[in-house]
């Protein structure tokens, strides 16, 4: 199953919105909408994956595993969209260019099919990504 | 306090509906919300979407922070303690720094702002929220080459033409369309959507752009090129390329004629133009197309703000220190820099050495490089719920549900002050609103600088 290059842009969708003003971000539900990266179906076919399946997205600013899921906004091949929050920004580069704002759309990763692994736990997440490293 | 008290409220069978509430999801703050109360609890919502709703009604099982909670170590887990040594240990952390940074704001009220520029003022640090990240660029256009605004209600009667760019009010504004935009009868457009017309430009087959006449699909990161484009071709100029952002130019052709055949278009732009690569210049080069258009037809163009109260940062830190976003007290008087005192930069150049987040989770929506440096410092959060920001947080401070557990008030996204209102109490533990623990904190502060309220 080979590693693709693709664009990734990143933004608000409705299930995430309703986990978050609810509340659930330490919620399973939180990382069932969010941990998520929307896919289209001839990118699917370029990984050679069904959607569902667990994938690591990475760049030069980290890597990090989410669910590979159909887009329901397509045909975008080449273009795949994550749902804003903490697995979405592993990947956003923190460069603003002196304009104060990163660039949540349009940043470059590989994406690699990891079927043996699954995405973190929002808690987790941040234990293993900020808290751990902590000396 | 007379809006209250003249607030619809019919009790009846042990249940109180309180109408004219006003959601506070999204910048949108839709102020037509009734709710039903039972013991002091929300039961049933009417009239918000589904985002918004959730606002009203937690998530089954979402825990809510009622007493403060302290950790010296983060790698400890969390003890409460009283609001006393909470709001002691803050100011503590505060003076102590020395360089802090009062992050968030844009998801409590008016009130809670303007104590936070006091704070910011007593203990020399910088304020910044999230408009910084989200339309920091936009309001950068703005200051270069002004602004062809109008207000939702002008659009809702007026506008014939609405374009939708890089946006996608479906999934965040779920009731921009139908309150204020497209569905909505107006006075001059008593059918609705039968009398407008509705164009989405954006790279996805979005939501919105499900519902529109005409989507045009165009390249990531091509707005500024198509923006210059449709300029070109308002004023008449011939366009030699035979596709623009990949899109043939015949489409633009006759988008520019919609365009100036529209008796009022109204263009809202989201952060597809912010957060991409050109980002202020795609914003100023739209505000130049509403401007050329205006020389033809009506036109006017806003951005789709993302919370309740983002434009109210912009607005009481204008007031207060005459910048926007991203002001810095550290020499006694305000400064404004963009890029060195906007938020994000200042965490990925760890130059901040104590932070206070209030009403936003940076930890859930910065970029790592930032979120790495608020989990090396002391770091203040006051939330209503766990949020990433509370994981890596020192000391949290229980929040008050601002617009819902008090009266508060709020700028909606074309900046129209809105009144929010009071529908239940806030639970046993947490302050009456968010301005009044600040002010105990702005006190304490003062106290221990031995300096006297101004």
């Amino acid at each position: 199953m080979p590693a693709i290059k693709i664009h990734v842009t990143s933004g608000a969708t409705v299930p995430q919105g309703v986990i978050i003003k609810g509340g659930g971000k330490k919620l399973p539900d939180y990382r069932n909408v969010a941990a998520v990266i929307y896919l289209d179906m001839a990118d699917f076919k370029r990984m050679g994956t069904f959607p569902g399946t667990a994938v690591e997205v990475r760049n030069e600013c980290g890597k990090v595993v989410v669910s590979s899921q159909l887009t329901p906004d397509g045909p975008h091949p080449g273009i795949a969209f994550m749902p804003r929050g903490p697995w979405a920004n592993v990947i956003i580069g923190p460069e603003t260019k002196c304009s104060g704002c990163p660039q949540y759309k349009d940043t470059v990763v590989e994406v690699e099919p990891v079927p043996e692994k699954a995405p973190l736990q929002m808690a987790d997440l941040m234990r293993q990504q900020y808290i751990d490293p902590l000396k | 306090m007379f809006i209250t008290e003249n607030a619809k409220i019919v009790e009846k069978d042990g249940k109180k509906l309180v109408t004219d509430c006003t959601c506070v999801f999204d910048g949108c703050a839709c102020d037509d919300i009734a709710c039903e109360v039972v013991n002091n609890e929300i039961v049933t919502v009417y009239n918000a979407c589904k985002v918004g709703t959730a606002n009203f009604l937690p998530c089954r099982g979402a825990e809510r922070f009622t007493t403060p909670l302290w950790r010296a170590s983060k790698k400890e887990a969390f003890k409460p303690i009283s609001w006393d040594e909470a709001l002691d240990k803050a100011a503590d952390i505060l003076i102590k720094a020395k360089h802090p940074m009062l992050f968030g704001w844009s998801e409590t009220s008016v009130e809670a702002i303007r104590e936070g520029v006091r704070l910011t003022e007593l203990v020399g640090g910088t304020i910044d929220g999230q408009v910084t990240h989200c339309h920091g660029p936009s309001v950068q256009a703005i200051q270069e080459v002004g602004y062809a605004g109008a207000t939702l209600g002008e659009v809702k009667n007026r506008a014939d033409l609405i374009i939708y760019w890089g946006c996608n009010p479906m999934n965040a504004h779920a009731r921009h369309m139908s309150r204020y935009s497209t569905y909505v009868s107006g006075f001059f457009r008593r059918h609705g959507r039968q009398e407008r017309k509705l164009v989405v430009v954006d790279p996805r087959h979005t939501d919105t752009a499900k519902l529109a006449d005409v989507h045009i699909q165009i390249e990531l990161g091509s707005d500024y090129e198509a923006f210059q484009t449709l300029r070109a071709l308002i004023r008449g100029a011939a366009v030699t390329k035979e596709k623009v952002g990949g899109i043939p130019i015949a489409v633009w052709k006759q988008l520019a004629e919609d365009m100036k055949a529209a008796s009022y278009g109204a263009i809202f732009f989201g952060l597809g133009l912010t957060h991409s690569a050109s980002k202020k210049n795609s914003v100023a080069a739209a505000i130049g197309l509403t401007q050329d258009l205006c020389n033809i037809t009506k036109f006017q163009i806003m951005p789709l703000r993302g919370h309740y109260n983002v434009a109210g940062l912009n607005q009481v830190l204008s007031w207060l220190t005459g910048y926007p976003y991203g002001v810095n007290f550290a020499r006694g008087f305000p400064r404004y820099n963009i890029g060195e005192f906007t938020g994000v930069d200042m965490l990925r150049r760890k130059e901040v050495d104590a932070m206070l987040n209030i009403a936003a989770d940076p930890g859930a929506h910065m970029p790592q490089k930032s979120v790495q440096h608020m989990a090396e410092i002391p770091l203040i959060a006051c939330d209503i719920h766990p949020t990433p920001t509370t994981e890596l947080a020192n000391l949290i401070i229980p929040g008050t549900h601002d617009g819902i557990e008090c009266e508060a008030s709020c700028y909606r996204m074309d900046g129209i002050p809105i009144h929010l209102r009071k529908i239940v109490d806030p639970p046993e533990g947490c302050k009456p609103s968010n301005a009044h623990w600040l002010q105990e904190l702005v006190q304490v502060v003062e106290k221990k600088l031995g300096e006297k309220h101004v």
